[in-house]
């Protein structure tokens, strides 16, 4: 359909060659991390703000030297020292144990990489959010028998939703982006095949300039989504009229 | 961790003998994508907040392209993609400018960067107390002085602490750079995890030192946070 698109336009010097399925598998490799690593990191992020707001000091430090320590390294660096690291320490714990050799798969690795980096930025946006809910919901929700499952699912978690979206979108795009890089872990994502695919066909400008795009659409796609997202949790409270 | 110090701390720090590399060449870098983005997104954050929709529109189309691209891909097409293309390396000044990598890659930063401090700037412009405005206009500034000495500096001041943001994040950002060959921290760092096997300690090192960068940016940013937004704050 592209290939029929760009003839019709006069831009058949453009062709893909037949690397248009190596660009769709790069671009839903890069999906695929983008929204397993969000995921994790989620968890992590709310993980990470119940133990910052936690009274016991004893959860409060390492969580708060997990942000400060993850949010003052930049994310490559990190990506490098993670990846690489998991497979020596796995490697010298097989031989200590005297297991067979595993090594891990690199996209299981990326996922948990990225997914570890970015739970600190959860992190301090939940941690924002939560802090934003009004405290006398939770005195209410109390008041009324709640448990404290029952207070965070059905008091808190939908409040703390509004005020945590503008960071979550936030936080989304900067990991897709973020997945660019782990074409350098030797990943096989939309960077690398768009890079193969630009340079056995000697057309590397159009084929990157191609990846490019493919990230702008994903990136507006998910605007739209969180715009909707937005107004869903919205529900119930009025803006200031401007 | 000691042994790789004591033969790596130069060129982690300023030099391998030859070229500047490592903390040198990020803060290199940083400063000089840093600097060409600031001067050039205020005019473009001016344009930004234009009623002239043909004014405006350019820019925000603009930012919507860096913004919404990985500067990893950025760097890419700047460094390899441009440089593929024969109408480039048919002119003589294209390609002497694109064979450098040091120039794609300040390029591609200084691209980056100024889309989001665009933003950043045209965001505080918007903000604008409209009061302020209409002072200004009721003593008669128009046009430039209008901008030059009243909407600018307000709008500056305001936008700073967003503006410390985007700056740490350039400096995390420069760590694609070792991919276009220059000899960053990150660099130094992979070429000692190569040739000594010791990961951990390398990128280690490397994640301290830009750990140390970090922090001394966000002091500095607190100190000028401190002098520039004091009007902000709560009265004495």
């Amino acid at each position: 359909m592209f290939e029929a698109l760009l003839q019709t336009l006069g831009l058949s010097a453009f062709s893909l060659q037949g690397f248009g399925p190596l660009l769709l598998e790069g671009s839903w490799m890069t999906v695929k991390l983008s929204i397993l690593s969000l995921l994790l990191s989620v968890l992590l992020g709310l993980l990470g703000a119940s133990a910052k707001l936690s009274s016991l000091k004893l959860l409060r430090i390492p969580a708060q030297l997990y942000t400060t320590l993850i949010r003052g390294v930049p994310d490559l660096v990190l990506m490098l020292l993670i990846f690489y690291s998991l497979q020596t320490w796995l490697t010298s714990f097989t031989v200590a144990m005297e297991w067979e050799y595993i090594e891990i798969n690199p996209f299981g690795a990326g996922v948990i990489t990225l997914g570890f980096i970015y739970g600190a930025y959860f992190t301090e946006t939940f941690r924002g959010a939560i802090l934003a809910v009004p405290r006398g919901q939770m005195e209410a929700a109390t008041a009324y028998g709640l448990s404290r499952a029952q207070r965070f699912r059905f008091v808190v978690f939908p409040q703390m939703m509004r005020f945590a979206l503008p960071g979550i979108g936030n936080n989304w795009m900067v990991i897709l982006k973020a997945t660019a890089l782990v074409s350098i872990i030797g990943l096989a994502d939309l960077v690398k095949a768009a890079q193969d695919a630009g340079k056995s066909t000697y057309q590397l400008f159009f084929f990157l300039v191609l990846a490019a795009l493919i990230y702008l659409l994903i990136t507006s796609a998910s605007n739209v989504v969180l715009r909707w997202l937005e107004q869903h949790y919205a529900a119930g409270s009025r803006e200031a009229v401007r | 961790m000691i042994e790789l110090l004591q033969e790596y701390w130069k060129p982690f720090f300023y030099s391998d003998g030859y070229h500047i590399t490592g903390l040198a060449m990020t803060m290199w870098l940083l400063s000089a994508s840093i600097c060409i983005g600031f001067l050039v997104s205020i005019p473009l954050a001016i344009a930004r907040v234009s009623p002239h929709f043909y004014i405006r529109w350019p820019v925000q189309f603009y930012t919507y392209l860096f913004r919404g691209t990985p500067l990893y891909i950025q760097l890419l097409i700047c460094y390899t993609g441009i440089y593929s293309l024969a109408a480039i390396r048919a002119q003589p000044v294209l390609d002497g400018f694109f064979r450098d990598a040091m120039n794609c890659t300040i390029l591609a930063f200084a691209l980056n960067t100024c889309a989001y401090t665009t933003e950043i700037f045209a965001g505080a412009i918007r903000s604008m107390n409209h009061g302020e405005v209409e002072a200004a206009k009721a003593y008669g500034l128009t046009g430039w002085k209008l901008y030059a000495y009243v909407i600018m500096p307000s709008a500056l001041r305001r936008s700073l602490p967003y503006y410390s943001n985007e700056v740490i994040l350039m400096l995390h950002s420069t760590t694609v750079a070792f991919t276009a060959t220059i000899p960053d921290i990150l660099k130094v760092a992979r070429d000692a995890n190569s040739a000594t096997f010791l990961t951990f300690q390398s990128f280690g090192i490397a994640a301290l030192i830009y750990l140390a960068v970090t922090f001394a940016l966000v002091g500095l940013f607190r100190v000028a946070e401190r002098r520039w937004l004091a009007f902000l704050g709560p009265a004495h």
